[in-house]
């Protein structure tokens, strides 16, 4: 049950994702590009996320999830660096090449063999970062 | 082209509903980088699944869309290999320093006013502004 509702979740998504133009690299290009030819339709994708995501995270409140389990725990207050070093790095990719992992995964059947170079690298990048981690916090213990 | 806004708003809505649904019934959070990160860095072995069927319906569903009713669809990348795996690379392991991406700090943390989320799209937008002003405008790769 939990793999039909994930495949189910996984499938709006990426519904969402076509739809909204996210996976149109242009259009994040265009959202990114507030010094030139600025395209606002994100902020409408964002916004409209938002709204029933706010909704459904009250509702979590004094109940449980409907196949059982916890909700996640309260967000951690602790910023750090390694979230503004990673948000930093993931933004100057996602302005170079226009996707982020979500559209990365959904374009893959129509994204050519670009979009599968992208994916490739995208992995291979996940799978570094645990090393690179790992130094990020010894440079900073020892600063 | 007028009408690029309302389909952002249909399709950030669905977006919106799948976290909902994600969190309401199998009680996660629905972060793209997250669920395709532990399963390559190994650090989520047991949840296969449940997050390779997520997976295979983000691959999956949209290319069952476009097969039936939008067969010109495209992403527009840049036919600039050098530039795809730069970008590919960042986005994969800035996304795994900072714990989460679009999906995990954009739609689920802001909906929660989490500060982690909101610091992390403050600084991905900030970052991708300029990323997009020094690659297209001064340097003109993309």
């Amino acid at each position: 049950m939990r793999g039909l509702y994930a495949f189910l979740a996984g499938g709006l998504f990426g519904a969402g994702l076509l739809i909204s133009g996210m996976t149109n690299t242009t259009k994040v290009q265009g959202w990114l590009d507030v010094f030139g030819d600025w395209d606002p339709t994100l902020a409408f994708v964002l916004g409209g996320a938002i709204i029933p995501m706010a909704i459904a995270w009250r509702f979590t409140q004094g109940r449980v999830p409907a196949l059982g389990g916890n909700f996640p725990p309260p967000p951690e207050p602790k910023l750090g660096h390694n979230l503004v070093v990673g948000s930093v790095l993931f933004g100057m990719g996602w302005g170079l090449a226009g996707l982020c992992p979500g559209p990365a995964m959904a374009s893959l059947s129509y994204g050519g063999l670009g979009g599968v170079v992208f994916l490739l690298a995208m992995i291979a990048g996940m799978m570094a970062a645990p090393p690179v981690r790992r130094r990020l916090d010894a440079a900073a213990g020892s600063a | 082209m007028q009408m690029d806004w309302v389909w952002g708003l249909i399709g950030g809505g669905l977006i919106g509903c799948a976290a909902a649904m994600y969190l309401l019934i199998n009680g996660r959070v629905m972060g793209a980088s997250g669920i395709l990160g532990g399963l390559v860095d190994g650090t989520s072995r047991g949840a296969w699944v449940e997050r390779a069927p997520f997976i295979a319906g983000l691959v999956g569903v949209p290319a069952v869309l476009v097969l039936l009713f939008w067969p010109e669809a495209t992403t527009y990348l840049t036919p600039n290999l050098s530039v795809v795996i730069a970008g590919g690379l960042l986005v994969g392991v800035g996304t795994r320093l900072a714990n989460g991406c679009t999906s995990g700090h954009g739609v689920c943390g802001i909906s929660r006013l989490s500060l982690r989320g909101m610091v992390a799209t403050v600084f991905y937008l900030l970052a991708g502004g300029i990323s997009v002003l020094l690659f297209r405008h001064l340097l003109g790769v993309i």
